[in-house]
Order: C-alpha cells, then structure tokens, then sequence
C-alpha cells in the first residue's frame, strides 16, 4: 500500500442512499468468572441485541446513563471487543466476510474520554499522530508532515506542539491531538467516546466547535457517546436512547428531545435542568439505581422504574415500533408498549 | 512592561527527551549523587585493582596475622593469615559486586520477557507463568538460594544461577502488574484501532512505558543479591577460600572478633556501605523517573 492510498479516505461504494454503518441484532456478554476452575459463574448482558444504523454524512447520539453499555457498543463497533453475535456492515459490506477487521479500522477511528490515557506519555505529539500511518507502511518523513498537517487542522500550531509530551499540554490541547490522531487514517466514521466529558465547560465548547467545522471539511460520519444531553441535543442528527444493553429509543434529535415516546428517555429529559420556565417539566422524576445488567429483569427492562408499568410490560419485551403519531413517524421508534397497537397496554395506541 | 510582552519570538519549542529530564532531576539529588560517587569509587577501584600499587592479596605471613588498623604498611591491617585486609578488600570487591549484578541482571532479562510476555497475553498464559513464579516466591529468598545452591553444589557460577532463579520471580511480578496495568490504557486500544500489530505496540507502546519501573524495582534487588552471595560464600556455598570475596571474608574473620573486633567488621562495613549505596541509589531513580501528569 503506498502512502497517498493511506492517507487519503477509502472511497464511497454504495452512494449517498446506502448507510454507511449498519447494526444487526450485536450482542455481548460478559462471563464473571469465579471458583478454582474458574467456571462461568453469572453473565453480564452489556449489550443485548442492539441494532441500528448510521447514515453518511450524520451524526448519531448514543446516550444513557453510564452502565447503560454505551461505550462496549462503541468499542463493538471497531472491534476492540469482539461480539457474541450480530452483524456490522461498513458501506454495505459485512465486517469478517467482505472486509476484514483491519479494513474497517481504515474506515473507523475512535476517540476515547480519557484524554490522558489515550496518548502514550513517552511519545512526542506528532510521533503519537504518525503512528497509525507508519504503521500502515506510510515513509516515516511523509507521516510527521502528515501529523503536522494534522495538527494544524485541530487548531495546534505544529512549531510549537509537535515536539512536546502529553504531560505538557492541557486536557483540551491533548483531547485535540487525540482527534488529529483518529484522523491520521482519513476515516470516514469517527466514533467519539465522550470525548468533552472529561473537559471544562468552555474548552468543551471549543472541541465541540472543532468536532463540527472537521465534519464539515473532511465529510465525515459520528457517532457520538455521551451521557451529556445538552452535548448530544447540540451536535447530534438522530439519538438512540440505550437502557440496559437494549435500545429503548432512537430518532430525530428534535423528535427525541420535543416528542419522546419512552418513559425513560421523558424520565432523562426532564431530570435536564430546563432553561426556559416555561417548559418546566411535569414528568415525574426517576427512581432508584438501574437494575443489576447481570440479572436483568424479565420482560421491558425498564418496568422495574417505569410509573406506567403493567402486567403486559413484566411478562413481554417490547420490540422497536415505530411511534405512531409522531410527525417523525418510521423514523422515530420506542421500544415501550404504549406504543404497541394491540400490546395489551391500558394505554396503548391503538 | 510594555517591552516584555512585545519581544516575544515563536519559539520552537523542542521539549528535552524523557530521559535528558531524568538525567537532570537526578543530578539534582544530593543523596543519589553522593551514593553514585561512592559506589563509582567501589567498582572503579575492583575493576582496576592490579594497577593500584596494592600488596598481593593472596600472600599470607604467620607473622603478621591481625595487625591492628593503621600498622604501618598495612593501612587497614592483617587477616588471619596475615594478608593485607585493604588489598583483599579491594580485590574483593570484584567477586562480591559480580555476585551482586550479575544475577539481578539475568533476572531482569528473564523475568521482564516472563511478566511482559504474561501480563500482555493474559489468561491462560498469563496464569501458567504466574502461578509458577508464585510457587518459587513462596519460599523466603535466603531458605530458597540455600537450598538450590546446595542442590547444585559449592561454587560461585551456581550460587550466581541460584541467585538469578530466586529473583526472576519477584522481577516477573513486577512486570507482569505493570504491564497489566499499561495494557488496559487506551492508549494501546487507539494503537490496536490504527491497525498495529501485537509486537509493533509492544516495542512501541509497552517496553517504553515498564522498562523503567522494572528497571528501578531490580536495581532495589542488587543490595539483597550482595548480601545473599556474601551470605552463600559465608556458609561455603559460595567462593572458596583463598579468593577474597566479602562474605567468605566475613566467614574466615569470625574466629578473629574478640582479638581484632574492628577488622572483622571491615568485610561487612564493605557490604553494608555497597548495598545501602544501591538502595539509596534506587529511590533516587525511581522519584526521578517519576513523570509528572
């Protein structure tokens, strides 16, 4: 492979219609090992059939409260964990049979929280950006140019930063090298793990102001973490709602946010201090701890905390349905069965 | 004021490398400085021992034995055999400092390739080489150099081999938790996202981040190696007499101690100067390489 191969994006296969990542049914459980003979002892669903997809060109939301799964989902999706099951298409082609995992990081790159942690604190700035390039064969000189070229698209000036240590910079100046590195490959999807959550709320503002005007320029892709809802409402197209592993509701940001159709996520929207008096939430505020993900409960995981439950919600998980009435309509969907015709909720719709 | 504020130049900034930083914060340390100067002088001296214009450290006298300290000719005085004890201390030195080095050295090599190796690999490897260091660890490092010395037989190539099996295990621990540790940052799940291979982030990611706590954790281990070597010579597992090594000394000088209480401590004043020297020696790298967040 010759550097300019490397450096510049992977090419668009399936047109602007294809989705550039899709989701099926992805599934993983932790074993918890215990005894002598180290036997499987309990299982932890982290992530329990989730699917979904990401069109070009958007910015997905992944929000819920932290053991929700959200970052083993991210960590799924560019196979730094390996899935049970479930299959993840990159522009149409199936990660393990059309391409392999090497390929999708290609076209994948991540972000992680810890802005610290994430840079080897023996590397200089720029040799930690040149080395996913160098690693992919690109000449050792054409990737520190490349890292600097780089560095100067987040906003760090090259002269000044390329030489220095991670301990030297502060946390937004290193969460800035962290997305020049996850740009070294020219990924067309980005996933960002929280990537401002760790940040102060003005440098947040400004990586996020990054974060928009690179997706911008170089036409890519999020995905986007984060258990801040202001953060995910701000940048986000579409939000998936994730509660114990499963998906409780994905849809159009300002669907999700004006018009939301499961408990839960009215639950977490309304514990979101409100600026305006006049919308002051009459949702009733959400009780006690998420359940145990080891022993999830029987039925909607969400019954144990949910005010409306009933007998139908222990007895029956409710699939994804498309919610009905709302002016999002097929592409707004809540997995509650108040939004079941026929589900045997007192409430359903019907 | 005005002056200050306009004469700023871009600069390019070239931050010194790790290890120049470590390099000047250690000079900085007045303990770890002295401690490197004195231990200098010890291994300088053993290393050119013959060309000090010394007596013959193995030329003994029935009629000098145990002369007191500062009898002219013998600055440090007689053994009992009437050697000279600064030339014996001296060239004893050699075998004592040998004994010391070489065994935390072969352990540092195959306890770092065992813990690295375990700690990366994880699982199934990581508990087989883990819970076989566990066994050897088990036993109190005096008892365990004893009895394999004993198992292998007197001599100072044995109880060099002894010594290095009863430090690659705590070596290997140390490595392995280090290692461990290091593995789960994320800085090695980005380097495994961009594609790198398991021996590429190794060399790039791994040994550049456990090398230096391994390294300081074994230079701790160097002073317990001299007193074990000097304590296997001590009890005849070790050198054989009439070479000149601080432990077996401290052995042949013991039926000395009512008549010259003073010479019979010189051999263990030696050891007790070289392995504090050591220790000290350690601490002052490790809070040097310490990098700050």
């Amino acid at each position: 492979m010759s550097g300019a191969e490397v450096l510049s994006p992977l090419p668009d296969l399936g047109g602007p219609a294809q989705p550039l990542l899709e989701i099926r049914n992805l599934v993983k459980h932790f074993p918890i090992k215990g005894g002598m003979l180290g036997r499987r002892v309990a299982t932890v669903h982290a992530v329990d059939g989730v699917s979904f997809e990401v069109a070009k060109g958007e910015t997905l939301g992944i929000v819920g409260e932290s053991g929700c799964g959200k970052s083993t989902t991210a960590r799924l999706l560019i196979r730094l964990i390996d899935p049970d099951s479930g299959e993840v298409r990159f522009d149409g082609q199936s990660v393990g049979s059309d391409i392999t995992v090497g390929e999708l990081r290609r076209g994948v790159q991540m972000v992680f929280q810890d802005s610290f942690a994430s840079l080897n604190p023996r590397l200089t700035i720029e040799d930690s950006i040149a080395f996913g390039p160098r690693v992919r064969g690109v000449a050792s000189g054409e990737a520190v140019s490349r890292a600097h070229e780089l560095l100067c698209q987040v906003g760090l000036d090259p002269a000044q930063f390329a030489r220095r240590y991670p301990h030297e910079l502060s946390g937004g100046q290193r969460q800035r090298v962290n997305i020049a590195r996850a740009l070294a490959l020219a990924p067309r999807l980005l996933i960002l793990d929280e990537p401002v959550s760790a940040l102060d709320k003005s440098v947040e503002a400004q990586v996020l102001n990054l974060l928009v005007d690179l997706k911008r320029d170089l036409g890519l892709t999020y995905i986007f973490v984060s258990h801040d809802l202001n953060v995910v409402q701000y940048i986000s197209d579409r939000v998936l709602v994730m509660y114990l592993g499963r998906v409780a509701e994905i849809g159009p940001v300002e669907a999700i946010y004006t018009d939301a159709r499961h408990p839960y996520t009215r639950a977490l929207l309304s514990a979101m201090p409100s600026m305006d008096p006049d919308r002051r939430t009459q949702e009733a505020p959400i009780a006690g701890d998420p359940p145990n993900p080891i022993n999830p409960p029987s039925g909607c995981l969400f019954h144990t905390r949910c005010p409306y439950a009933e007998e139908v919600c222990k007895r029956s998980a409710p699939a994804l349905a498309a919610a009905t009435f709302s002016p999002a309509g097929e592409r707004h969907r809540a997995a509650c069965h108040m939004e079941i015709p026929g589900s045997g909720h007192s409430k359903a719709r019907g | 004021m005005i002056a200050l504020a306009a004469a700023a130049p871009p600069v390019v900034v070239a931050s010194p490398g790790y290890w120049t930083q470590v390099g000047k914060r250690l000079l900085r340390d007045k303990v770890t400085v002295a401690c490197g100067i004195l231990l200098l002088i010890i291994i300088l001296a053993a290393i050119f021992a013959p060309y000090l214009g010394l007596a013959d450290p193995y030329r003994a006298s029935i009629i000098r034995r145990l002369r007191p300290i500062g009898t002219p000719g013998y600055l440090l005085g007689t053994d009992e055999q009437g050697r000279d004890m600064l030339a014996r201390l001296v060239y004893g030195g050699r075998l004592s400092l040998f004994v010391g080095l070489l065994p935390v050295f072969n352990a540092f090599v195959l306890g770092s390739l065992l813990g690295i190796a375990a700690g990366f690999i994880g699982g199934k490897v990581n508990s087989v080489i883990m819970r076989t260091t566990d066994v050897f660890h088990a036993f109190p490092s005096v008892l365990l150099a004893i009895a394999i010395s004993g198992a292998l037989g007197a001599g100072i190539l044995n109880s060099i081999v002894s010594l290095t099996i009863v430090f690659v295990s705590p070596i290997a621990r140390i490595a392995e938790s280090v290692t461990t540790q290091v593995r789960s940052l994320d800085f090695v799940e980005a380097a495994r996202a961009s594609g790198a291979s398991s021996w590429t982030i190794i060399r790039i990611h791994i040994l550049n981040n456990v090398l230096g706590p391994i390294f300081v954790y074994s230079t701790s281990l160097i002073s317990v190696s001299m007193i074990l070597g000097a304590g296997l010579s001590f009890l005849g597992l070790g050198t054989k007499p009439p070479e000149p090594e601080w432990g077996l000394m401290l052995n042949t000088l013991r039926t000395a101690i009512y008549v010259q209480p003073w010479i019979a401590a010189l051999p263990g004043a030696m050891i007790f100067m070289v392995s504090i020297g050591f220790n000290l020696m350690s601490d002052g790298l490790r809070s040097a390489m310490d990098v700050r967040r």
